[in-house]
């Protein structure tokens, strides 16, 4: 009953959402007022619907309904509650569920919005969410039904196959969840850009009003991308956070557009250019983001063999190649709406180096494409298929992370409009020549890997001008005002939210490089067979291998757990207790243990698949010098949006 | 192909027990770390994007084992990655080699990028001669002498507030 209850409200949204579309379109073409206004509450409605349908959705997993195939697939009897409610994402049906749950709670609060100034925009804004939410609740409604009930005839199952193991982490809680908000937001974005060429509305009010929406978008991808790395390093037990899987580039690709057109934004709006290309990396962003969900939900991934089984693959492809044609289509329509009048005056003005930012952000994306797509093209064309693994990206994409270092180290302190040579090497000097102790620094504690010293200035470049931008900020305006320093430093960051939040964000870019350069640069690794007693050395470390316990956990797995000490110098530091769980559906699960400090991290795992015996259990230990830095700087980082995402407060009135 | 792979699986399985046994009197003095410096090269052949040293399944701990008795037979890291390449095709690589269609891989992003950077460049120049000829005297002239009289901090409070009306 419930579940065809669920089904039957999906069944209803999707014709909710089909009906706004064309309601809107008619109410647009008709100019009648009424039309739009009724595609605009239709829109409205299908939140609470697809609400009411999760509700069921969360309803049947947390009962334990297994007459329903998907709550018997993804989640089992002795999984706590908390669990059984992130099963909703938990496989596909159910994301694909969550994904346009999320879908709609971005458009309801998009046309809750105040539209007295740009009325021309609401229909095609709606039509623009709605196309996309009609997509993919289809997608659900045709194919991906999670209501769907086990063929009738067969006998309800006892209990259920449970979520993956490697979803069972605290950190798939948040993950998920915050990179599909991430997709998702950019789609308002894309809607107004949307809505501005088909209206010809070719100022720069939709970015205006989309400037908030892109940087929660911007919050939620990164946040989806930080989170995605601790989880890997917490849970996969591999030493690293990642590994240039096609996954995470997927994960990774909307966010280099993201990023270009966040700064790139920036000069239409001071200067009234480039308003091509803002268009060209929208479109771009909103259709990785679905080229991001189509890779993770259409097994294009494992192999293009897999594609043409998968039924929504074919689907997605569909999609994203009309989304596509149709956006470039209007842009050419508007281009010469679209030129400016203001132009580039110097090569080294704020702008200038802003598109060179674009150039580099831009590369990244092409050498991240390429590199997931060509296995695909390679077993296309040649029938056989090759790997394109972390040293081409690494390769690949080292120098062009540096150089956007450096630019962000040059960028803050170019003027807008014009900037010299001269100019620009007066302001530079002094951080750059602070910026010169990290390096001797470095150097002076036995790094002499050239790269690594590059990089290490570059970072402390990036920070010397960033904080030296808030001193002399503050500085001028207490000496103006006479007030105190700390107070006009806050008053400062008040009044430019934006670019003092971006500073920020500068920051902990180059702090997250920090334990990038640790990992790449200096991490070690060794693998041995113990006995209890015995010893592994690694970068002056200790460990000591004392016991190994098995036991059974109540929800039913089956853990080892050996207990080691960790010792430097003869001195005693800490007791690690790397795990090896393994569930009774056979799923395994590798648990390091970790002591991180702000030096470095002492990462040790069982290796149970070399097998563990009672004479001798094999460990692997990892030494990753800096890598907390990644997560200091993820912090910093959501804190530097939070920052600029608020109101300037000179600008609430507006 | 997905029979083939359970075909070819099922053979290394087969082979690899009677490996195993010569592995342990053999590979005995080859250290795990000498076999995950290959491993970790070599992605394993059967799953997903998976690194050989890393891989958890049993067929893994085979070729791993498998490398180990290379390595105590004297062949050089080179040779053994060759005969995983002869056996299961370049995929175990984490690179394609450079040769044929694989050349793609490496050449074309540096192409797209270079061709990037020329079109940027060219609109920097047309930018600039569309508008350099009547603007760039005064960047360079005009505030320059104010600025080498004038105070550089009142100057720099100057832009600043000036900077921040612009945005009001």
């Amino acid at each position: 009953m419930l579940p065809s209850l669920g089904y039957g409200i999906l069944v209803i949204t999707m014709l909710v959402s089909i009906y706004s579309v064309s309601i809107a379109i008619y109410g647009e073409t008709t100019k009648s007022a009424a039309m739009v206004e009724s595609a605009r509450r239709a829109m409205l409605l299908t939140l609470p619907l697809i609400t009411a349908a999760s509700l069921i959705l969360i309803y049947l997993l947390i009962n334990d309904r297994y007459d329903v195939e998907y709550v018997w697939s993804v989640t089992n009897r002795t999984m706590p509650t908390y669990l059984k409610i992130t099963a909703w994402w938990g496989g596909q049906p159910g994301s694909l569920l969550f994904w346009s749950w999320l879908l709609s709670v971005f458009t309801a609060s998009v046309t809750l919005r105040k539209w007295d100034r740009d009325r021309e925009l609401l229909p095609w804004v709606l039509v623009v969410t709605g196309i996309t939410l009609t997509f993919f609740i289809s997608l659900i409604v045709f194919f991906e039904n999670p209501f769907k009930l086990i063929p009738a005839g067969v006998q309800v199952p006892l209990d259920g196959r449970g979520l993956n193991p490697l979803l069972r982490h605290p950190g798939m809680i948040i993950h998920p969840p915050a990179q599909y908000l991430g997709f998702v937001s950019f789609t308002i974005p894309f809607a107004f850009a949307i809505a501005a060429l088909i209206t010809g509305r070719t100022d720069d009010r939709w970015i205006r009003i989309t400037r908030k929406w892109t940087l929660w978008a911007w919050l939620f991808l990164s946040l989806g991308l930080v989170l995605g790395m601790r989880w890997a390093y917490d849970v996969l037990g591999w030493g690293g956070y990642w590994g240039w899987d096609p996954v995470e580039i997927s994960a990774l690709m909307p966010w280099l557009t993201g990023t270009a057109f966040l700064h790139s934004v920036m000069i239409q709006e001071k200067r009234g250019m480039l308003k091509h290309w803002n268009m060209i990396l929208i479109i771009l962003t909103f259709n990785l983001v679905i080229f991001g969900t189509f890779l993770t939900r259409s097994g294009v991934l494992s192999s293009v063999h897999a594609f043409a089984q998968s039924e929504i693959g074919p689907l997605f492809f569909i999609f994203i190649g009309a989304t596509f044609v149709i956006s470039f289509a209007l842009l050419i329509h508007r281009w010469e709406d679209l030129k400016s009048g203001t132009e580039m005056k110097s090569m080294l003005s704020k702008e200038a180096l802003f598109l060179l930012n674009n150039l580099l952000f831009l590369s990244l994306l092409v050498i991240s494409f390429w590199g997931v797509i060509f296995p695909l093209l390679s077993e296309l064309f040649t029938g056989s298929k090759v790997t394109v693994g972390p040293p081409f990206y690494e390769r690949a994409t080292g120098p062009v992370w540096g150089a956007l270092m450096l630019l962000m180290g040059i960028a803050p302190l170019a003027a807008w409009g014009r900037s010299t040579l001269k100019t620009l090497g007066r302001a530079i000097w002094k951080p750059a020549l602070a910026a010169l102790l990290a390096p001797i620094l470095a150097f002076s504690v036995g790094i002499r890997n050239w790269v690594a010293l590059i990089s290490f200035t570059l970072i402390a470049l990036v920070i010397t001008v960033s904080i030296r931008e808030f001193w002399r900020g503050a500085r001028a305006r207490s000496r103006k005002s006479g007030g105190n320093f700390f107070i006009e430093l806050w008053n400062l960051i008040k009044r430019n939210r934006r670019r003092y939040g971006g500073y920020i964000i500068h920051i902990s870019m180059v702090l997250m490089g920090i334990g990038i350069i640790g990992i790449e640069f200096f991490q070690t690794d060794t693998q041995q067979h113990l006995a209890i007693g015995e010893t592994i050395e690694i970068s002056g470390y200790t460990l000591r291998y004392d016991r190994l316990d098995q036991f059974r956990h109540e929800d039913g797995r089956l853990i080892t757990r050996g207990e080691m000490t960790l010792s430097k110098d003869g001195k005693f530091l800490e007791t690690l207790a790397p795990r090896f769980d393994l569930y009774p559906d056979g799923q395994p699960m590798t648990i390091p243990a970790v002591r991180s400090t702000l030096v470095d991290d002492v990462y040790v795992i069982l290796v149970n698949w070399e097998g563990i015996t009672a004479e001798s259990t094999p460990f692997k230990v990892y030494h990753n010098p800096l890598v907390k830095w990644v997560w200091i700087g993820g912090y910093l980082f959501v804190f530097g949006i939070f920052i600029a995402v608020g109101s300037d407060e000179e600008r609430k009135k507006v | 192909m997905k029979k083939l792979n359970i075909l070819t699986l099922f053979i290394i399985l087969l082979s690899l027990f009677s490996v195993n046994t010569v592995a342990a009197q053999g590979g005995g003095d080859i250290s795990d770390d000498e076999v995950n410096a290959i491993a970790s090269e070599l992605f394993c052949p059967v799953c997903e994007n998976t690194p050989l040293d890393v891989c958890e399944t049993q067929a893994c701990k085979q070729w791993r084992e498998l490398i180990r008795l290379k390595l105590s037979e004297g062949w050089t890291d080179a040779e053994i990655k060759q005969y995983f390449v002869d056996n299961y095709g370049a995929r175990v690589l984490a690179e394609p080699p450079k040769e044929g269609f694989n050349l793609l891989v490496y050449f074309v992003p540096p192409a797209i990028i270079l061709i990037g950077a020329v079109i940027l460049f060219r609109a920097f120049k047309e930018w600039k001669n569309d508008n350099g000829e009547k603007d760039a005297p005064i960047t360079e002239a005009s505030p320059k002498s104010t600025r080498e009289t004038s105070n550089p901090k009142d100057d720099y409070l100057a832009k600043f507030e000036e900077e921040l009306r612009k945005r009001e």
